[in-house]
Parts: structure tokens; sequence; C-alpha cells
């Protein structure tokens, strides 16, 4: 649908478009049934980066403070990639990963549901 | 005047005698604004005034109000009436009112006075008119409250600058900005019919309440000056609506959108309101639940069902925030608990008594998914650890709140929603903010997303206290957990409650 303007033909500019992140791109990473991390994350890395370092160095590092984060083995942990099932190359990029300017990724570490199962 | 014309006399004389019909322009040209939003009106005489109050009775009225507001406002001040508050943790509420709400009343006054300009009917401009000033008073008895606090307490010192800025505050802002940049019908819709009739009530009622029970005198008298105005806004809203449905049924579905569309933006606007009730009053009145129950279902529910004669039904999801009022107050404040270092106002773990309070009033969901969470945060914070999310959050880009918000039907997911529009995608919390977007993308794909513009790097660096001092708040002072603060610090010194030797004067002077 077009919006009502008092302008005919009205046409916004795009504020967060993939140019103006300087090389990065911004996308979304969600650890599921862990909702001590009140939402999603937001991050912004060159799209060159290896998937092995969001994983083991950004998010490691990110989700640090759940007590969970210790027992996760990424071995078997899952993916969504825009909630479509994914199965991600950690030696490969994010680009090489499909993962592209406000992509959503999800994870879920089987047997672990958060602080006495409550999804926190 | 002569004295002896009667009250009708008297408001024909004062309203519809002010309006001519113009020679040398054509109505068009006068009122610009009127075609485009698709809304037809055929005859602007039918618009009834249901107060029928006169300019000149109303300077009367409003100086006898003011007059006893400014001197309850004073004696509040020479009396040190900020020390009567229950606790200082309940300034942090204020701190949130305060620089988010009162800078909205400042742009109704602005909104209403361009939608006056524009309405071709001049019963409407001048209820316009009165309403405008209206909320040009509110504000300003707010910032005169705002200033007292200001010598005492932290994160008051810069409500405009902060506005435009800061994170959460552009919830609110955005808000405001979307209505006024729509038409003069889809704002007028949006703020009197909405807010303040759907929603006002959920807004002051338990929030001004709560003031009086926390022993705020000050926010009490702005709260129920302001509140006789409210009335008359609300009826406003009434009147809108069903003018503009009576006069053409075209306007039926347009105005039906309307109500969709802002009922769902109040809704998530007021989910800060309920964090307050349930969170931030040391003194609490009824929970976000009760006052949704009241407010919302019942009232709300008998309103729409006398709209239904008019072709207008129940408001798009309302059936979402039946599920979501079990839910959103815990879930925003687990979103300032993680944030609450990038904030203008404190946070903390509820006491064993509040959290009993919060399982006796939320037996469905508290103990199951609220409370785990709160007792794990307060045995870390005991022990040297208190969480700070390091990364920044996923907004969703209609409401711009952090997606903190769980999916229908299943309280252990968050829920997600996207579209994508020209070269872009966008991401939002539910079915309500992804519908206004997909309505008219055009308008949303240019939202100032604070953390999307942090990341681009508009916003004064790439550290917390970098952004910080873009914000103009004080890093350490306004920030942080309210068992670390100088407010707390200072109210202990105040009122001789032992822990601490003496007043933090560092943060006494940054007030």
């Amino acid at each position: 649908m077009a919006v009502k303007a008092i302008i005919p033909d009205y046409q916004g500019t795009a504020l967060d478009p993939v140019e103006n992140f300087h090389g990065n791109i911004m996308f979304h990473v969600n650890w599921e049934k862990h909702l001590m991390f009140c939402a999603p994350l937001a991050m912004a890395m060159p799209p060159d980066t290896p998937f092995s370092q969001l994983v083991e160095g950004t998010l490691t590092e990110a989700y640090g403070y759940h007590p969970d984060m210790a027992r996760v083995d990424w071995q078997t942990v899952t993916w969504t990639r825009d909630h479509e099932p994914f199965e991600p190359d950690f030696n490969a990029t994010l680009a090489e990963n499909g993962v592209i300017h406000r992509t959503l990724l999800r994870f879920t570490a089987p047997g672990l549901e958060g602080i006495a199962g409550s999804a926190t | 005047m002569s004295k002896k014309l009667n009250l009708r006399e008297r408001y024909q004389r004062m309203t519809r005698d002010l309006a001519w019909e113009p020679t040398y322009q054509s109505k068009k040209d006068i009122y610009p604004q009127m075609d485009f939003e698709g809304i037809k009106i055929h005859d602007w005489d039918k618009w009834e005034d249901p107060f029928r109050l006169t300019m000149d009775s109303y300077w009367k009225y409003q100086a006898e109000k003011e007059k006893k507001l400014y001197s309850i406002i004073d004696a509040f001040a020479q009396n040190n009436g900020h020390l009567n508050v229950t606790d200082a943790r309940y300034i942090n509420a204020l701190k949130l009112f305060l620089t988010g709400v009162s800078p909205l009343e400042y742009a109704a006054h602005r909104g209403f006075a361009m939608v006056g300009r524009q309405f071709a009917g001049v019963g409407t401009q001048v209820a316009c008119q009165m309403q405008s000033i209206d909320e040009l008073r509110h504000v300003q008895t707010q910032v005169h409250t705002i200033s007292h606090y200001n010598k005492y307490f932290n994160g008051f010192h810069d409500f405009r600058h902060m506005h435009d800025r800061v994170w959460y505050l552009s919830v609110p802002k955005s808000f405001f900005d979307d209505a006024m940049s729509a038409g003069p019908f889809e704002f007028i819709t949006a703020i009197s019919f909405s807010f303040e009739y759907v929603l006002t009530n959920l807004l002051f009622m338990p929030f001004m309440s709560g003031a009086a029970y926390n022993g705020d005198m000050a926010t009490v008298t702005f709260g129920f000056s302001a509140q006789s105005d409210e009335s008359r806004h609300m009826t406003l809203g009434l009147e809108v609506i069903k003018f503009m449905v009576e006069q053409d049924p075209d306007n039926i579905p347009i105005v039906q959108g309307w109500i969709d569309k802002w009922f769902w933006r109040g809704y998530r606007l007021l989910t800060l309101v309920g964090m307050m009730m349930d969170y931030m009053l040391p003194k609490r009145v009824m929970s976000w639940r009760e006052a949704w129950e009241i407010y919302f279902e019942q009232n709300g529910g008998a309103l729409f069902e006398d709209l239904e004669r008019y072709g207008l039904r129940m408001p798009k999801y309302w059936e979402q925030t039946i599920e979501g009022k079990d839910h959103i107050s815990h879930q925003a404040w687990s979103i300032f608990y993680n944030y609450t270092h990038a904030a203008a106002f404190h946070t903390w773990i509820p006491e064993d008594e509040e959290l009993d309070w919060l399982s006796s009033k939320y037996p469905d969901t508290f103990d199951k998914y609220y409370r785990p969470r709160y007792e794990h945060w307060r045995e870390q914070a005991e022990a040297g650890n208190r969480f700070y999310n390091p990364t920044l959050p996923m907004l969703c880009q209609t409401c711009q709140i952090p997606m903190g918000f769980t999916e229908p039907g299943d309280p252990t997911t968050i829920g997600f929603r996207q579209s994508d529009f020209e070269d872009n995608r966008y991401h939002f919390c539910s079915d309500g903010c992804k519908d206004i977007f997909d309505n008219e993308p055009q308008k949303y794909c240019q939202a100032w997303m604070p953390v999307h513009q942090i990341y681009q790097g508009n916003c004064g660096g790439a550290t917390v206290p970098e952004v910080l001092d873009w914000y103009h708040l004080k890093f350490g002072i306004d920030n942080f957990d309210y068992a670390d603060s100088p407010d707390r610090k200072n109210w202990q010194a105040w009122k001789g409650l032992g822990d601490e030797a003496g007043a933090d004067q560092e943060g006494e002077a940054a007030a």
C-alpha cells in the first residue's frame, strides 16, 4: 500500500540501507529459551567475518553471563536463518553463509532451557 | 459583549460567528489538507461542541485553576515535599514519566495548533485551539515539577535534549511524530480518540493514584489539574469519531483503519506505564493486569459496543492484549534491567514482598516465567556480578521497543515478524506493528532507530560512555542499578537511614 501523503507519489528515503554502515552489515541473533537476554541482539560486523569468529568470539562473550553458555556444545546447536533451517559452515564467512544485512539468526542448544527450565 | 446574552447566544457569538464565507480565495486553498486522507465532510455545521466552552470563560476558569496549582507547587518546594515520598526508588518512575510524557504534552500543543488551523469548520477549530492551550499549560506545570525534582535527584537535567536522542525515549517521541506527520483527521483520531478516549485513563488514573499513594503531591497536583481538561479532551475524541462516520459512510473503513493502528501503537507505548505500576511504585495501587481489565476490557469493551451502531468494531488484535496483560510489564522491566547502564533512571530487583505481590497478582505467569529470572539476577548481584547486557538489542521498526515481547500462545519464545520493502528488510515485534509498517512502508522506512544510528556512527561513538555523553547523561550518576546510585546514597543520608555515613556531594551537585 502507498502512504497517504499530500504530495503525489511520495517516497521516503530508507534510513538503514547497508551503505550507511561503513562496510559492516547489521544482523540479528537470538538464543532461544534464554530470555534473561531480554531481546535478540543487533550486531554490526564486516561480511567477511568468519562464522567461527561470530560464534566462538562474539556470541560466546555476548551470552557469556548465562550459566548455560559454558554447557553449549556448538556441534549440536541447531540454527535457523530468516526462519528457515540452516547449517552454517563455521570455516566460511558470514557472507558465504548467506548472512546479509538484516538477516535474523536463531539458535537452539538442545537440552538447555534456561534458569530452572523457565526459558530465562 | 452585552451581559444580557444567554449562554447559547454567547456560545454562538464566540465560536460559530467567528467564521465567514471566503470570497476571494477558494476553500481548497485555505484548507489544503482537507482531502488527501480520503475523509469526506459535507456539512461542518453538524459538528457538535460537547462543552460549549467559550474562550473568555476558558481563560477565567483556567486562571483560577492555575493559581491554586502554583500555590501548591510552591508549598511543596518550601516544605521539601520530595522528602515525603515513600522511597527514592519512586523518583525513577517520575524520571520516566517526566522525560517521556511531558515532551509529548508539548508535541500535543503543537499538533492541535496545526490541525486547528487545517480543519474547515469553526467549531472544530475552536475546540482544537483550546486543547492546544491546555497542552501547553500541562507541559509548563510539569516543567515546574521537573525543576523541583532536578534540584535533588539525577536524570532530570536535560529532558528536551534527551527526548530527541535517548533510545527508550524514541518510543514516545516516535509515537507522537507519527501522528503529527499524518493528516489532520488521522492526527485527531490518533490522539483525541485512540489515546485520550480509549487509553488515557490507563495513564492518568493508576499513575496519579500511584503518586498520591507514594506521597508525591507535586505530581498529584498537576495530574488533577490536567484531569479536568482530559475529560474535555476525551469528549472531543468521541465527537470526532461520530462526526466523521456520520458525515459519509465511505469514512468508516478509513476511521476503522486508524483505530486499529493507533490502538496498537498506544498499547505498545503504555507498556512503559505497566512497568511503572508493577515495578516502580514502592506502594502499589493496582497491577497492570487489573488496570487493563477495568479500563480497557470493561470500559473500552462497552465503548466499542456503543460504536457498533456506527459500523465500527473493536480494534484489530485486541485479543492479543488480553493474553499480553500477564506478561508485558515483566518483559519491559527485564528490558530496562538489561540496559539500565544506558538509561537516565535506575532499576533494581523487587524485594521479597514485592515479588510475592507480583506472584499473587500474576498467578498464572509470574512464578513460572519471571520469578526465576529475578531470583537468579539477585543472587548474582549480591555476589557482585550484577547483569548488564553488553550487546545492543534488536528493535521493532514500528514501536521502536527492543524485541522483548513473546509470541502469542508461547511465553518462552520471542515474537518475530518481518517485511521486505524495496531493497531492505524490516523486523517487527508483533502482527500489529507489522501491519502498521505494511500499510505505509514509505513512512516507517525513515524511522530513526536508536540502535541502528549507534552502529552507523551517528551517536557520539561506539562505547556506552560516549553514547551517554551524546545523550547528555552522566555515566556513573544517572545510570546503573539503584543500589549503587548517588540518589540512593543521598536519600539514605537525608532520611537518616543508617548505612550511608554522608550524602554524596557529587551526586547532589550533579542534580
